[in-house]
């Protein structure tokens, strides 16, 4: 059979690809779109590393077929920084030192933005259940919600 | 090679799935079905995706229930107050199923047709009386929940069949469920046991009606008429824990796995069928405060 056409818009672009039925989501945006910031860690859903956000919604691009993006505003890494201007997530991770190797960071700074925009002033307990999809074998975790906690405090005294 | 449809209505998706020449998966969320893909434990030469049917995600409330799209997405599930209010249990049991990404995609139809032992959601949706609606090549039959898992990995359903929504009945008042898993950590696990309780008080706090069914102890979850009887006809006592307890512990017959032995899952079922009643029967006489208890996890 033939590839499917996939319309979609990516980080705000018009985007339109072919893809055969077994890709990934995750697999199009690295392999074909060169968006290399998604990281495959598992391709199974339990490590977060390749996370995006499907009309708003954080999903791990692993699960989710290229074709079914078709119609869907998706948003990766990539479209996070404005220009040179990085979001206040990134630039609270490189202040805490929230990261070592960063394989996990791009996954993780998706889902950090993902809770922010959902809820501006979460609890530490929030904070962390809400990335317990995300897996960072380097910090331990503290560095990064702390991070997480101290960007949600720069944004909310900044509105 | 690999196919897929994306159909838009049912009829196209019952006439697709019944006339597919070899395997045809039906896609929802596809959080368990991409990863079986992956590892090659399911073959398909069709995926179906149902997701551009109208109403297939979504919840609407009518008066005598709920209706629950098989395809929405866990987060959608936990977003709905007026379903948290109503059926506290059945949310928190979907919510507890993977990360907040897989909650993103994750259904409840997926979660009950992946036919998994420890399914979150089944005990649940079990213990609420829950029904779905199942449409097919002879049309659509609504049927229990507890019909559909036949056993780890196989359901009931029927070649070109597939689940098109669940139905959640209206409350009586003072009634209330509850769910909980046992898992070694706090969270993105598998449960080693899963109990879920739903139950009606009088106006006396008496329990009336009590449904009790527990997860991951046997091939499906197991609905445990014994352990509800243990709870009706009186309110909340010692005497009633401890026949929930007793009953709950002789309708498991687990598997020895890594996640706990026989034993440790037996002696496992009757604490925590213990612990979700107590949490029911206080949410039942407390009905306002509900919708504040389970926000968070």
């Amino acid at each position: 059979m033939s590839k499917h056409h996939v319309s979609t818009v990516i980080n705000g672009e018009p985007t339109e690809f072919l893809c055969e039925t077994q890709l990934t989501l995750l697999d199009v945006l690295r392999d074909e779109l060169n968006l290399t910031g998604s990281k495959e860690g598992c391709s199974s859903g339990d490590c977060g590393a390749c996370s995006v956000t499907v009309d708003g919604r954080l999903v791990c691009s692993c699960l989710m077929l290229a074709v079914e993006a078709e119609g869907h505003k998706i948003e990766t890494i990539e479209g996070m920084a404005r220009g040179h201007d990085l979001h206040p997530l990134q630039r609270k991770f490189l202040e805490h030192a929230a990261l070592q190797c960063g394989f996990c960071t791009p996954g993780l700074l998706v889902a950090a933005k993902a809770l922010l925009d959902r809820n501006p002033n979460p609890t530490e307990t929030e904070a962390r259940y809400w990335l317990a999809g995300n897996l960072c074998r380097c910090t331990g975790y503290d560095k990064i919600i702390r991070a997480v906690l101290d960007s949600a405090a720069e944004l909310r005294a900044g509105e | 090679m690999l196919d897929y449809v994306a159909p838009s209505t049912v009829e196209e998706a019952v006439r697709i799935l019944a006339g597919a020449p070899g395997t045809a998966k039906v896609l929802s969320g596809g959080t368990d079905l991409l990863v079986q893909l992956r590892s090659g434990r399911v073959k398909p030469g069709l995926i179906v995706d149902i997701k551009k049917i109208p109403d297939i995600s979504g919840i609407r409330e009518r008066d005598d229930g709920f209706v629950i799209g098989a395809a929405t997405p866990g987060a959608v599930i936990g977003e709905c107050e007026a379903l948290r209010r109503a059926w506290p249990g059945v949310v928190e049991s979907a919510n507890l199923i993977g990360s907040t990404q897989v909650q993103g995609r994750a259904s409840l139809a997926g979660n009950l047709c992946n036919a998994s032992p420890a399914a979150d959601s089944v005990p649940a949706l079990i213990a609420a009386r829950a029904t779905c609606v199942v449409a097919g090549p002879n049309g659509r039959r609504e049927v229990p929940v507890e019909s559909i898992a036949t056993g780890p990995g196989r359901t009931s359903l029927s070649p070109g069949e597939f689940i098109l929504e669940f139905h959640l009945p209206k409350r009586p008042p003072r009634s209330a469920d509850a769910y909980l898993r046992f898992i070694p950590r706090t969270e993105m696990d598998i449960a080693v046991v899963g109990a879920a309780v739903s139950l009606t008080l009088d106006a006396g706090g008496v329990c009336v009606d009590a449904r009790v069914v527990l997860g991951a102890v046997a091939p499906t979850a197991v609905v445990v008429p014994e352990a509800a009887a243990a709870l009706v006809g009186r309110k909340l006592d010692e005497t009633s824990l401890a026949g929930l307890d007793e009953a709950a512990r002789r309708a498991c017959k687990p598997i020895d796995d890594k996640r706990g032995t026989i034993e440790y899952r037996t002696k496992v079922a009757g604490v925590l069928a213990r612990r979700t009643a107590t949490i029911a029967y206080e949410r039942a006489g407390n009905i306002n405060e509900q919708a504040s208890r389970i926000d968070g996890h």
